[in-house]
């Protein structure tokens, strides 16, 4: 009800990307039963879709070269989905030989960073994924399209989101259920947010929206929170903000799933999401890990001494 | 709310020098102190928090109070309030050079028996003692309202009650009231609702929100304030001061990162963000630790 006053979504999906996206961008590889163990647990907090893994060489990244084992391997909840990243064909059918029964692809609003990234055009890597969305659609596998840069480009500098709706315009019109666009370098604040949505919403339904924001700049609750109140109602996040930022040495990347959440808590937001288990589980890996949280929450919350 | 209306001007007020550092473990000398409030009145911040006159017993590390005040340069347009818990305090704060006074009331009334050892009521009667010497010699007065969000032992605060504490302190001769959230457990929903309260009994610009980033809140809970007219934010360079309630988590929220979204959305600070970050590094150097600034900490350049 507070939420519905306040012109809120009443409900938020959130996206778990801490499997996939966190630990891609963690230096130390995590051996495939920790993660295995990590999507087990993520299964039990609520969460309705965590992307497990990629089907990527392992050449490129050798993080998610156990790619089929951890398919194999985890537990498959009903009511869970749990989508893999498939940069091509090749990758896409590897993935469905694998038992996958949802698949994503990366696009990017930045030609530079398409280049450096995956060594082709944006044009070129559209042509891969209709590649992939046309075999996806035979199958009747969802397929999810992701737009890198929304916000900056460690290359380019400033993106027009002129050229962020056009990229997700040609993701949707392809076949993606859901186009979930990623400020990659944490750049972005609630005025590019709000300049970029504008521009995406007039090509794209506000249901198939998602946002995917680092908090490189510790700016991402603030601009969750201005995708939110335009609307938007899907969230991606990383159980204990695993994954650091490849641009930025040092620096953070993904926000915390336990900081999204308590905020959409507090707003009055329903998520179906356990805080309390997603910090278990954000413990359980940073355990593994032998790191800090980057979880504010899980910080004050694993802390507060007695008064 | 709209997403889209906020104030042309944010005066953003800096309280690392005296809520950060009264936060963190070590002491810092006094030259040290000097040097940071000096750094800080060169990157285009208008107010500059310099200190505290409480006694050194409860605060060692505000100990230096009157060599600080009376050490720093006090470059003109800019004001560099410090805390008067008392009488006494005012009145040495004076002798030392302050030009402007802040005072701390709650709106809890344990958090306010267990951090000074007196009611609610008990304390505005002596900030009153304070109030009038004020007038007198024609010093304005800040007022602090703790536990806007939540309190660390009664929980819950309501939004009423702020209301009346925040109506009581401007009635007496506040010119600002800065509502703080004291150990950060707030959220945009409660912040919304604390302020839409507050904003009957005290008029919109004279209100401040002094958030602390403990449960990664605070940029957030600062937006919608700022969607809501107000147009003064706290906050500590490098994030400096830890909570005390939470040991290891964070406190205030830290300045680069405020300025670096204000910036990001048009808002006019007059602060100078690549200053306000060397002097970041500058304290963290002096402390030994790292800064809690995420701005600071991203060495992307774009």
């Amino acid at each position: 009800q507070e939420s519905q006053a306040s012109g809120l979504p009443e409900y938020i999906k959130i996206v778990e990307v801490g499997p996939r996206d966190g630990l891609q961008n963690e230096k130390v590889i995590v051996p495939t039963d920790i993660k295995i163990e990590l999507i087990n647990q993520l299964s039990k907090t609520g969460l309705s879709a965590i992307e497990v893994t990629s089907f990527v060489s392992s050449k490129w990244v050798p993080q998610m070269a156990d790619h089929k084992e951890v398919m194999r391997g985890i537990e498959r909840h009903p009511g869970v989905r749990y989508p893999v990243l498939t940069p091509n064909l090749q990758g896409f059918h590897s993935a469905i030989a694998a038992g996958a029964t949802e698949v994503s692809v990366f696009g990017a609003a930045s030609e530079s960073f398409s280049k450096m990234n995956i060594n082709c055009s944006i044009e070129e890597s559209i042509e891969k994924f209709e590649e992939v969305a046309k075999s996806a659609k035979n199958m009747n596998i969802p397929v999810r399209g992701y737009v890198s840069c929304a916000l900056g480009c460690p290359y380019e500098g400033n993106i027009i989101p002129a050229k962020v709706a056009e990229v997700s315009k040609r993701l949707y019109s392809m076949g993606c259920y859901e186009i979930s666009l990623g400020d990659t370098i944490g750049v972005g604040t609630p005025g590019s947010m709000k300049r970029m949505l504008e521009a995406v919403m007039k090509e794209i339904p506000l249901s198939a929206l998602a946002v995917h924001c680092h908090d490189t700049y510790g700016q991402a609750l603030a601009n969750i929170l201005t995708a939110i109140q335009m609307g938007v109602a899907v969230v991606d996040s990383s159980v204990a903000g695993l994954g650091g930022c490849p641009y930025a040495k040092g620096a953070t990347g993904n926000v915390a799933t336990e900081d999204v959440i308590y905020m959409l808590n507090g707003l009055g937001i329903n998520t179906g999401v356990n805080l309390y288990a997603v910090m278990e589980a954000g413990n359980f890996i940073c355990t593994a890990l032998n790191k800090k949280t980057n979880s504010k929450v899980a910080q004050a919350s694993f802390n507060i001494g007695t008064i | 709310v709209a997403a889209g209306v906020f104030p042309h001007r944010v005066k953003v007020v800096e309280v690392g020098p005296r809520d950060g550092l009264q936060n963190e473990k070590n002491i810092v000398p006094t030259p040290v102190k000097i040097s940071l409030i000096n750094m800080l009145s060169e990157t285009g911040l208008q107010v500059i928090e310099a200190t505290s006159f409480v006694s050194p017993k409860w605060v060692p590390q505000m100990a230096d109070h009157t060599e600080v005040m009376q050490g720093i340069n006090k470059l003109p347009g800019i004001s560099y309030p410090v805390l008067t818990p008392n009488l006494k305090g005012f009145q040495a704060a004076v002798a030392a050079g302050a030009k402007e006074v802040s005072i701390f009331g709650a709106a809890s009334e344990l958090f306010t028996r267990k951090n000074i050892n007196c009611s609610i009521e008990e304390s505005l009667e002596r900030f009153s003692e304070v109030m009038s010497a004020a007038r007198a010699a024609s010093i304005p007065v800040r007022g602090y309202v703790s536990c806007v969000l939540g309190c660390p032992y009664e929980g819950r605060i309501s939004a009423a009650k702020v209301a009346e504490v925040s109506k009581k302190m401007y009635s007496m001769g506040c010119y600002e009231i800065s509502l703080g959230d004291t150990i950060g457990i707030g959220t945009p929903g409660s912040m919304k609702e604390m302020l839409t309260a507050v904003m009957k009994e005290v008029p919109v610009g004279a209100l401040a929100v002094h958030c602390h980033d403990t449960y990664g809140q605070a940029l957030a809970n600062i937006l919608v304030a700022l969607q809501m007219g107000v147009s003064v934010v706290d906050a500590s360079v490098a994030g400096l001061g830890g909570c005390p309630y939470a040991q290891g988590a964070s406190g205030n929220v830290a300045t680069e990162d405020l300025v670096y979204m204000l910036n990001g959305l048009g808002i006019h600070t007059g602060v100078d963000l690549q200053k306000l970050m060397d002097t970041g590094t500058f304290i963290c150097n002096a402390l030994n630790r790292r800064t809690n600034s995420k701005v600071s900490q991203a060495s992307c350049r774009l």
